[in-house]
């Protein structure tokens, strides 16, 4: 399939107008939802509709240039949009319709983007396998029996079937980068604060970023151009200078010194990761590369960390769902307080993942358990990053390399309990406790074959570099990305090039 | 771990503070849920974390106010519409005060 650069190039040449090819993304959308459920809600005539614009605007010749136009996106379903419903993959917010979109949904469009779709999630992205919506469960397009990742599993699936060159995920504790893993396509999470989190719904304020997921880590670069920088309605998006992560993107990083974190060669990885991961090391050493062994001691406790601290704010921050304003409200009889209506509405609309971290969240914030649990984790947390701090700045690396998650896609219903689906992200979390950009690029397959009956799974590898490192993160995720040259389209997805 | 044992009456109390109604048969189920994350993320008590500085957040952006400009807000229209009931200018909601109240 033709990228999205390649996409707004032939748009922005009246080669093809951009309806036909929303037309097109949207029937190709249509076949994928039915085999994967990557969507919740197609945005079917209004994605005409935005094309149609598209098409007045390059006829304009006092029009400025659109960087992205006419390309077919989908944006996770946790992202308010002005239109369609955004429901957060929840029964609280089934009918739930964005009065406002979000500043990167906005941003997007502006560059002559059109929105197909609202995609799939974890309820209120708290998952790694997109099992867990209230409109069911998206299916990885290179074998329909296994999970896509999550939380952004539905963005990832449908970058993976080849409907839509690019998407929007949400990264909290790895929901772009290990989803970008285990369905073979580019993931970033950007710097905390390098996106604005304007219209993202918030699930854990302190680690949550928007991020570009990819067929390609050209196309997630030119996408991270228009989504990124200071946004007056996020007062934690950063005043940065302006910077492009595309001028130097097929420039290759001279002298470039990689760290391979000794606890990202876990014996715990399925050999599939393992073997992507030392192919990846010697790809990089055959470019000039220096590899060096760093350590990330507090790899192992990442994990604990992070669902102390992600619940915490998650039970906050979900505080705001009460029935009353917005969303699900319950029926109660007329002698009932308000309270019950708090308790009944958020009992109705809540599943069962999502109540068991605001409880677990509100646990570790009550009195008697804050310090031991909650500072607790907060004092790990400054350990986490003074791991990463020392291990990029103090061995004088430029990105450390590991694996993005320790298995392929798993079976869907084969990971029931919670404790065991979080260890998905245990090479993921750390990155969102320490703010630091990082992405995902595929870097290998499993075995599989059809003598054995199964398919040939992808894996990815994960590049992580110091804050605001991005547009180099992307040269040096670029050179592996050459010469790997995989394919990142699902081959039994895949449809005929147009 | 000892703190990690959750009792009924600790979920019954979590989940009155978090406003959501549980069921006995839920109680049940999250009794085992929580002790097993708790007892989990209680490995972060054997690290030795004396002298370190928690950290919530970890931008050193000390954070910037908006500037104090009366601009466009929400339009009341798209407001009523999406809450549940509505009444005239206001959220109409179950009573407030008094016995049950908050």
């Amino acid at each position: 399939m033709a990228s999205a650069i390649e996409m707004a190039g032939e748009v922005r040449a009246h080669r093809g107008g951009a309806v036909d090819r929303i037309t097109a993304a949207l029937a190709a959308a249509r076949v994928t939802n039915r085999l994967c459920g990557a969507y919740i809600e197609l945005l079917e005539e209004d994605a005409v509709e935005q094309a149609r614009r598209v098409d007045r605007i390059v006829r304009d010749p006092a029009a400025p240039d659109l960087p992205l136009a006419g390309v077919p996106v989908g944006i996770k379903d946790n992202i308010c949009l002005d239109r369609g419903r955004t429901t957060c993959g929840s029964r609280m917010l089934e009918n739930y319709r964005s009065a406002f979109s979000a500043t990167v949904a906005r941003r997007l469009m502006e560059a002559g983007a059109v929105v197909i779709g609202k995609t799939n999630l974890d309820e209120f992205a708290m998952g790694s396998s997109t099992e867990h919506s209230a409109f069911g469960p998206t299916r990885n397009p290179w074998d329909p029996s296994r999970v896509p990742g999550g939380s952004s599993g539905g963005s990832a699936a449908a970058v993976a079937a080849g409907d839509i060159p690019v998407a929007l995920g949400s990264d909290t504790g790895g929901s772009i980068r290990q989803p970008a893993s285990l369905c073979g396509v580019v993931g970033v999470k950007p710097t905390y604060g390098r996106v604005s989190r304007y219209g993202l719904v918030a699930y854990a304020s302190s680690l949550d970023q928007v991020g570009p997921m990819a067929g390609c880590v050209a196309d997630a670069a030119l996408v991270l151009d228009v989504i990124s920088g200071e946004d007056g309605l996020d007062s934690t998006s950063a005043s940065r200078p302006g910077e492009s992560f595309t001028a130097d993107l097929e420039r290759p990083v001279d002298g470039l010194v990689i760290g391979v974190p000794r606890e990202g060669r876990s014996l715990s990885n399925h050999p599939a990761v393992a073997s992507a991961l030392e192919r990846a090391v010697e790809v990089y050493r055959s470019l000039g590369a220096t590899i060096v062994e760093v350590g990330l001691p507090m790899t192992d406790h990442g994990i604990a960390a992070y669902y102390v601290v992600a619940c915490a704010e998650a039970s906050s921050n979900l505080a705001r769902f009460d029935g009353v304003r917005y969303g699900r409200r319950a029926e109660v009889d007329p002698g009932n307080s308000i309270v019950d209506l708090y308790r009944r509405s958020r009992s109705e609309g809540f599943g069962a993942e999502v109540k068991r971290r605001i409880l677990l969240g509100t646990h570790v914030l009550s009195s008697g358990y804050y310090d031991a649990y909650y500072l607790t984790a907060l004092r790990a947390r400054r350990r986490i990053k003074e791991d990463f701090d020392r291990a990029l700045g103090g061995s004088g690396c430029h990105v450390l390399l590991m694996p993005a998650a320790p298995g392929p896609a798993f079976v869907i219903g084969e990971k029931t309990d919670p404790l065991a689906l979080y260890m998905e992200d245990v090479y993921t979390v750390g990155v969102n406790l320490a703010g630091l950009p990082a992405v995902t690029i595929p870097a290998g397959f499993t075995q599989g074959g059809t003598e054995r009956g199964t398919a040939r799974l992808p894996v990815g590898v994960q590049l992580i570099g110091p804050a605001w490192s991005e547009a180099r993160l992307l040269r040096v995720a670029r050179m592996l990305e050459r010469e790997l040259n995989l394919p990142t389209v699902a081959p039994a997805m895949a449809s005929p090039t147009p | 771990m000892n703190e990690a044992r959750i009792t009924p009456d600790d979920v019954r109390h979590v989940a009155s503070l978090a406003r959501i109604a549980v069921t006995d048969q839920e109680v049940a189920g999250l009794i085992g849920d929580l002790s097993r994350v708790l007892a989990y993320v209680g490995q972060l008590r054997e690290l030795d974390l004396s002298g370190v500085e928690p950290l919530a957040r970890v931008s050193d952006d000390p954070g910037r106010l908006g500037d104090d400009v009366p601009g466009p807000t929400l339009d009341i229209e798209a407001l009523r519409a999406m809450a549940p009931a509505w009444d005239d200018r206001y959220v109409r909601v179950p009573k407030v005060l008094g016995e049950g109240g908050a």
